[in-house]
């Protein structure tokens, strides 16, 4: 051993004997010696110097792992805390402001939601004496228009950005240019409710004296106001209260719907509706006849409703007012004359209790109907011209006059002030060559609309919900308007805009506080203007004065005159008469962009993303065409292409079209969905008149598709779905109209509910439960656009309606009543010429039996202890058997992926539009069942609140999203385990009485009640009906 | 030992000895591909990558390629399903009850029957997995331990019956069609000439050595799976049919449904086991196994349950009647009359009329009209499925919601798929396994040959040559 010689080194540290290896040499894990290429940077930053091979592959694993971890893991995205949190702001609470829909003369005074800062619902506002808490679904819907990507983002000159200093320099000069050679400048607007913005333009025209205020309507009432003046020396539109109305006539008056002030009118109307089968309770309701062309969401509400052509609109107001005066009428037709008689015996019998509306825009008829309303007394009582409203102040003649002069070349400046005439006059062509002439023409649109586009300016103006302003609906009502939310884009208010180039403080808060301090203030009496504004901005509404109520008017109108111009309706007027009206979603088409307007379904018709012209069964037999046949619709030069959509009760030989369509400029969800039909109004006598004259037709053979959410249009005689009985029976027996199934057993007949297999469940806590009144319910889908706000529901397109796939958690089915034998399925198929109708909204029905909860094989649809039918999207895995094993068919599929979709190019698509989802509620994934939750987010808060204050839910506390933007309130939603519930009490009232459950037969016990409908007509005794007891009563 | 009489006729023909029977199935197992198989098996699988390609472009977009809707949530795909599942009774039918009833005639085309009822059965499967919105998590319908909380499967859900319905009727099947094949596969590798096939097919025949107690074990065994098998086969399609029975949907919540499902699935799977063994009997060349005998025996089959399937229609429209349920009334008023009534009468004639033809002797054993009527039966059972589940769905209790249906492209592309699978499954079957049970063919050959033509007795001297050790009739 001596002799070995060879010495082994660990390596050349140790040959070298360093002091350093020294050191090391003993500890087993000593430190690697770094070598003198330490710094060495070579294969990744930093590892380089690392000094052992430990580290290295410390780091390695590192890499690794977190690799392979980020690989699997979903991409994140940070959402960021405040960094400094506002003072009022607290994340997840909702903030709640009052403010003021008032949009083109549509009014609702509102209360806006906000999470973190964004608006997320419009729900109305209960202290408001003329909306009372009723928001209409384009109300509801406009909140999507805030987060419209497609707005523009600042000012623009011509095709180009601009900058606001330069816009606002360029445009003073000019008008200060132009004032001084005295040109004359138009503000171009429409309906303004505003007191203080018409001041500002007063300022404005101060500044400017050339400068006129033009203001049209693009469904116009200035026929009335015209008939106004001359028959009381008042050119106002009166208020109207169809609450204290006995008998309601309406010719061609969609007052529920379109007209005026439809939401208001529908509270009033459903006062007059509602019944109660307590002891004692309210056994009468109004009687409405309605005469109209177009079977329209009023004339389906009505007991007795004559189908006319719109030549024969005049002579309808004629014959009223002769059968009243108690003359001769001209005959319009066996069952027309029939109601006509049968309307006036009724009116005069009512005592003043009477009110008859025309939606013509004729000064000649409305002057007729101001004589019958002033015949019956009504002036006294339904009628207040004392109280003007102030939701149509379109002038047609000065409008008129604008575009002619404006032809001419007379004008020199124009301001759009929310106006797009281009699009929504019938004279907009005229219009768009015109403005060419006009030297300075600025639009204030928030978008480069038909007219914006071909502005040298446009100065955008914010949505509603990011200004300040007022309103006053009607004389006497303001209400105020605050942002909800800070500027999205770099827009100012026009008022600003206006105030500015007038030369004086573009502060308009500033101005409306100023405005409120001089003229509103003083009515108060109050002491402190600061208190008296905070209150204001709180309540959203000032209302000082109680209402007068009507004190009647002398008519001092030429009815003989007007009479004598409508003349004699022409019996044998041959070819198709083509009449316009408004649709209750898309309305003039100013929010044509709004995907949620463009998919809600009209009421009566329950089609959408379309216009089409509307024929009778009859007509379209005798022209040889079937639904969705486009035809030529030509009138004096004029034409159309639209597809035929087949209408019971519309008249036969007339041909119904909606405006609102047909929009070129309006974004994405808007451009090219329909046609333009305002052209095709003629001016009579100056008015804008939707009666658009004769047409021929001819047939172009190409086929479009409409979209509609319902295509059957009979109950095909089915009691248990919906319930209606007569109101003279129904005073004899509470029970009237109810369809009492009986099951055989061994042990005899038994009702339905008394043999289960079910156990049921135990509701210790609370019970909810719904009932919906179907004489209150008008069909107007408000529940419908709220519930899409409120529950994040998708909007899925022309196409996916077509395809039967729509979203909307709650729906409201329409039947038609057919004249067939309960016994022919096929014939009853076929509504009637001109049927009855009726409305049944329908979302969850929450079964305590749910046959739903049986079938899911993974236990994603439950039942809650509170008696909710409960949905986990996340268990979902899309079988799809629970949707079809739901007999109300009331579950909806997530087909595709709805959000981030190009296929869907919606508000889900991108950004801003997501910010209008409810932050309580799930985005559903593709492949998932969704439905109706009774809006579980709104009862879990509800719960929450009451229990953090140590106390039990206050009925009414909790509401639902459709019950709460209901404005007849139809819908009732509370606590069935309270007994002192509403819905308890008015449940336990009803229960021998109108309540019913749908399809008893099967006993699945919804937990939504409906209301049977009672009709106000005279009971003929009909075979058909003891018949239809028959059939039905005995088995099942 | 079960004697036949030598009265009655041949099972099989042609007075084969073992030796042949043997010669005559493997012949196609050890053989190059032929011409006809590779077009066949080619076109069969060109048509299940297009298919491949539907299904997957299904599942990335939704379901929504399809023409599904709000009141219609299920039409192809269940369909499908059941229709696949129905084709798949016969085979298990077939080997497991036929055995048990000592119908002997079954040893022929029990192979490829059972064959047949699983790539069914998968084919059936596919679409479970293809109409769930999110198939990913399929799984959840299984009652696994999970750490998603306490989530378990719903047992009143009759989906998840039919996940252990079927799940159990597969393996079941493969169990039984793959104990049938051991002996088979260990005869082809015995016979083998090169190390590969030898190899696979000795592994695939587990080391079978044809003894007397081997022998006795595959007998108990056969007879033990039978048992087992009997009573799946009347279970699944009765759970299937529970699928709709035990909903609320008119049309659907029928107590008839578990006997007329059952006897659909049987009518449908016959015809589809006669369409296939018909092409294979003539391209194989095995007109002597599967025989007219055959043939008219499962036609008599076929007219049984298609008359039991008629009586049901009938039944339902009585009850529907009788009942005074006015759904139930419309539910099947609608069928016979409303919008899809060329359904309801493609159905009626396919499946009531068509089958009826049979009692004529010369149609029964003709093979033109067996192969075409079996096309029509299945064609038929697919509408009954159809008619079922779509003209009830789209019409049923809220008119409102009343709604139509018509396929799209993806609806047919997915369909097509699974006859892609079918199809290229049964061809590689067909090819790399025999498709006759050669062991128990040999065990009916001593009976039915017993009394052969003295022309073609020398032929059996061969049977003198082989002298096989697992001759069964010996025991």
């Amino acid at each position: 051993m001596e002799n070995q010689t060879k010495k082994y080194w660990k390596g050349l540290e140790e040959l070298r004997n360093d002091e350093k290896f020294v050191k090391n040499a003993n500890s087993e894990f000593g430190t690697f010696e770094q070598t003198e290429l330490g710094s060495n940077k070579s294969i990744v930053d930093g590892i380089g110097e690392m000094s052992d091979r430990r580290d290295f592959l410390k780091v390695l694993g590192f890499g690794m792992a977190a690799v392979s971890l980020a690989a699997c893991d979903a991409p994140v995205k940070n959402s960021l805390p405040y960094v400094n949190k506002p003072t009022d702001t607290f994340p997840t609470i909702a903030d709640w402001y009052a403010s003021t829909y008032a949009e083109g003369g549509d009014y609702a005074s509102i209360m806006v939601k906000t999470r973190e800062g964004r608006p997320i619902k419009i729900e109305g506002n209960k202290q408001s004496g003329i909306t009372k808490g009723g928001v209409n679904a384009r109300g509801q819907a406009s909140l999507l228009s805030l987060y419209d990507v497609e707005k523009l983002k600042g000012p623009k000159k011509g095709e180009s950005d601009a900058d606001w200093n330069a816009v606002d320099k360029e445009i003073s000069t000019q008008l200060v240019a132009l004032a001084a050679r005295g040109g004359e400048i138009r503000v171009v607007s429409s309906t303004i409710l505003s007191p203080s913005t018409k001041a500002v333009i007063a300022d404005f025209a101060a500044k400017y004296p050339t400068t006129q205020h033009i203001t049209y309507d693009a469904h116009s009432v200035a026929g009335l106001v015209k008939a106004n003046a001359d028959s009381f020396g008042k050119a106002v539109v009166p208020s109207y209260d169809f609450s204290k109305a006995k008998v309601i006539v309406g010719l061609s008056c969609d007052f529920l719907g379109t007209w005026i002030s439809p939401t208001e009118y529908a509270r009033q109307y459903a006062q007059t509706r509602k019944l109660s089968s307590a002891k004692g309770g309210k056994k009468e309701m109004s009687r409405h006849f309605q005469f109209e062309t177009s079977l329209s969401m009023t004339g389906s509400n009505a007991d007795y409703r004559a189908a006319v052509k719109p030549s024969q609109e005049g002579a309808v107001a004629v014959a009223l007012h002769n059968k009243l005066a108690g003359k001769s009428a001209a005959s319009l037709g066996g069952n027309t004359d029939k109601l006509i008689a049968q309307a006036a015996t009724e009116l005069k019998a009512a005592g003043g209790a009477g009110l008859v509306v025309s939606g013509s825009n004729d000064p000649n008829v409305q002057t007729v109907v101001n004589a019958i309303n002033a015949m019956i007394g009504a002036y006294s009582v339904t009628i207040d011209l004392d109280t003007p409203v102030y939701y149509r102040q379109g002038n047609d003649v000065a409008m008129d006059t604008f575009i002619s002069d404006a032809k001419a070349g007379r004008v020199g400046a124009v301001l759009f002030l929310a106006a797009n005439p281009v699009y929504d006059h019938p004279r907009g062509a005229e219009l768009k060559d015109a403005l060419s002439k006009v030297a300075l023409s600025v639009s204030f649109a928030d978008r480069p609309d038909e007219t914006a586009s071909l502005c040298k300016y446009i100065t955008p103006a914010p949505h509603f919900l990011e200004s300040w302003g007022d309103a006053e609906p009607k004389a006497g009502y303001f209400s105020l308007l605050q942002p909800a939310i800070s500027l999205i884009y770099k827009t100012r208010q026009a008022q600003s805009s206006l105030l500015k180039w007038a030369g004086a403080s573009s502060d308009y808060y500033a101005y409306v506080r100023n405005y409120w301090k001089a003229n509103v203030f003083p009515k108060s009496g109050a002491g402190d203007f600061e208190q008296f504004w905070v209150k204001c901005l709180h309540d959203g509404i000032y209302e000082p004065t109680s209402v007068s109520g009507a004190n009647g008017a002398s008519f001092a109108g030429n009815a003989d005159a007007a009479i004598a111009a409508i003349g004699n309706p022409k019996a044998d007027a041959k070819g198709l008469e083509v009449v316009l009206y408004e649709k209750v979603g898309i309305g003039t088409g100013a929010m044509a962009n709004n995907p949620w307007l463009q998919e809600f379904p009209e009421p009566v018709t329950k089609a959408c993303w379309d216009n089409y012209a509307s024929i009778s069964q009859k007509t379209a037999k005798d022209n040889d065409l079937t639904q969705d046949d486009v035809i030529k619709i030509e009138i004096g030069g004029k034409s159309v292409e639209l597809p035929v959509l087949v209408q019971p009760g519309q008249a036969n030989e007339t041909i119904s079209i909606a405006i609102g369509y047909g929009r070129e400029k309006a974004g994405k969800s808007g451009n090219g969905v329909g046609v333009n039909v305002y052209p095709m109004a003629v001016s009579k006598g100056g008015y804008w008149n939707f009666n658009a004259g004769t047409a021929t037709i001819s047939k172009t053979g190409e086929i479009h598709e409409i979209a509609q959410t319902q295509t059957h249009e009979t109950v095909m005689g089915r009691r248990a779905v919906v319930q209606e009985g007569r109101l003279a029976n129904y005073k004899k027996d509470s029970m009237e109209g109810r369809f009492l199934p009986k099951v055989v057993t061994a042990e005899g007949l038994k009702a339905p509910g008394e043999i289960s297999l079910w156990n049921g469940y135990k509701k210790p806590n609370h019970s909810w439960g719904m009932a919906i009144d179907l004489n209150a319910c008008n069909g107007c889908g408000a529940c419908v656009v709220s519930c899409q706000t409120e529950n994040n529901v998708q909007v899925v397109g022309r196409q996916e309606v077509i395809n039967s796939r729509e979203m909307h958690w709650i729906r409201i089915d329409r039947y038609y009543s057919s004249d067939a034998d309960v016994e022919d399925m096929k014939a009853l198929e076929i509504a009637s010429e001109n049927p009855e109708v009726i409305f049944q909204p329908l979302m969850c029905q929450h079964c305590s039996n749910a046959p739903c909860e049986t079938v899911c094989p993974v236990l994603a649809t439950t039942h809650s202890s509170e008696g909710l039918n409960q949905m986990a999207y996340n268990r979902c895995i899309g079988t799809r058997y629970c949707a079809n094993n739901c007999p109300y068919k009331v579950r909806r599929f997530n087909w595709f992926k709805y959000f981030d979709n190009d296929n869907f190019d919606y508000h889900f698509n991108n950004d801003l539009g997501k910010m209008v989802i409810n932050p309580d509620v799930t985005v559903r994934s593709r492949g998932v069942i969704e439905k109706c939750s009774m809006c579980v987010q709104r009862i879990q808060e509800g719960k929450l609140n009451a229990k953090k204050e140590r106390r039990r839910p206050i009925d009414g506390e909790i509401i639902t999203a459709c019950a709460q933007s209901c404005p007849t309130e139809a819908i009732v939603f509370g606590d069935m385990n309270d007994p002192e519930s509403r819905l308890s009490v008015l449940l336990a009232e009803e229960k021998q009485g109108r309540a019913f459950t749908m399809l008893e037969e099967i006993n699945v016990k919804p937990v939504v009640n409906y209301l049977v409908k009672i009709r106000n007509k005279d009971v003929e005794t009909k075979t058909t009906e003891a018949a239809h007891e028959a059939a039905h009563g005995g088995h099942s | 030992m079960h004697v036949t009489s030598p009265v009655r006729n041949p099972l099989v023909l042609g007075g084969k000895t073992y030796a042949d029977v043997t010669e005559d199935i493997c012949r196609h197992v050890e053989g190059k591909p032929t011409k006809e198989w590779k077009v066949a098996f080619g076109v069969s699988f060109a048509v299940l990558i297009y298919g491949t390609a539907c299904v997957l472009w299904t599942w990335w977009e939704g379901l929504g390629v399809w023409g599904l809707n709000k009141t219609v949530g299920w039409a192809w795909d269940i369909t499908n399903f059941v229709w696949w599942v129905g084709i798949g009774h016969a085979g298990t039918l077939i080997s497991a009850i036929l055995l048990l009833f000592r119908q002997k005639w079954r040893t022929s085309i029990n192979r490829a029957a059972e064959a047949m009822t699983i790539f069914a059965v998968l084919c059936a499967a596919s679409f479970i997995l293809m109409h769930m919105g999110r198939p990913w998590l399929a799984y959840w319908a299984l009652p696994l331990p999970n750490t998603f909380g306490s989530l378990w499967v719903n047992f009143n859900s009759p989906l998840v019956w039919d996940v252990f319905a079927i799940s159990t009727y597969f393996s079941v099947s493969c169990l039984f069609w793959y104990v049938g094949l051991v002996p088979d596969l260990a005869t082809i590798r015995d016979r083998a000439k090169n190390k590969v096939s030898k190899y696979i097919y000795g592994t695939l025949a587990m080391g079978w050595n044809g003894s007397a107690k081997t022998w006795s074990r595959y007998e108990y065994i056969s007879l033990i799976l039978a048992g087992l098998s009997t009573p799946l086969v009347l279970s699944v399609h009765t759970i299937v049919s529970m699928d709709f029975a035990t909903s609320v949907i008119p049309g659907w919540h029928t107590t008839i449904f578990p006997p007329y499902f059952v006897a659909g699935a049987i009518f449908s799977g016959f015809a589809m086991v006669q369409n296939l063994m018909l092409v294979t009997r003539v391209v194989y060349k095995l007109e002597d196994y599967i025989t007219l005998e055959h043939i008219e025996s499962m036609n008599k089959i076929i007219t049984l349950t298609g008359s039991i399937v008629g009586v049901a229609y009938l039944t339902e429209f009585f009850i529907a009647w009788y009942s005074g349920v006015e759904y139930e009334s419309y539910a099947f008023l609608n069928r016979a009359t409303g919008p899809y009534w060329w359904a309801y009468w493609a159905m009626m004639t396919c499946n009531v009329v068509s089958p009826q033809l049979f009692w004529f002797r010369s149609i029964r054993r003709s093979v033109k009209w067996t192969f075409f009527i079996s096309v029509i039966v299945n064609i038929g059972m697919w509408f009954e499925r159809f008619v079922i589940i779509v003209t009830s769905l789209h019409r049923d209790y809220i008119p409102s919601s009343w709604a139509m249906f018509s396929p799209t492209m993806f609806d047919i592309g997915d369909y097509i798929f699974s006859f892609g699978f079918f199809f290229t499954c049964f061809f590689l079957f067909s090819k790399y396994l025999p498709v006759v049970n050669m062991a128990e063919v040999k065990a009916v050959i001593k009976s039915t040959s017993e009394k052969l033509p003295k022309k073609v007795s020398g032929v059996a001297k061969g049977e003198r040559l082989t002298s096989p050790a697992y001759n069964k009739d010996a025991q």
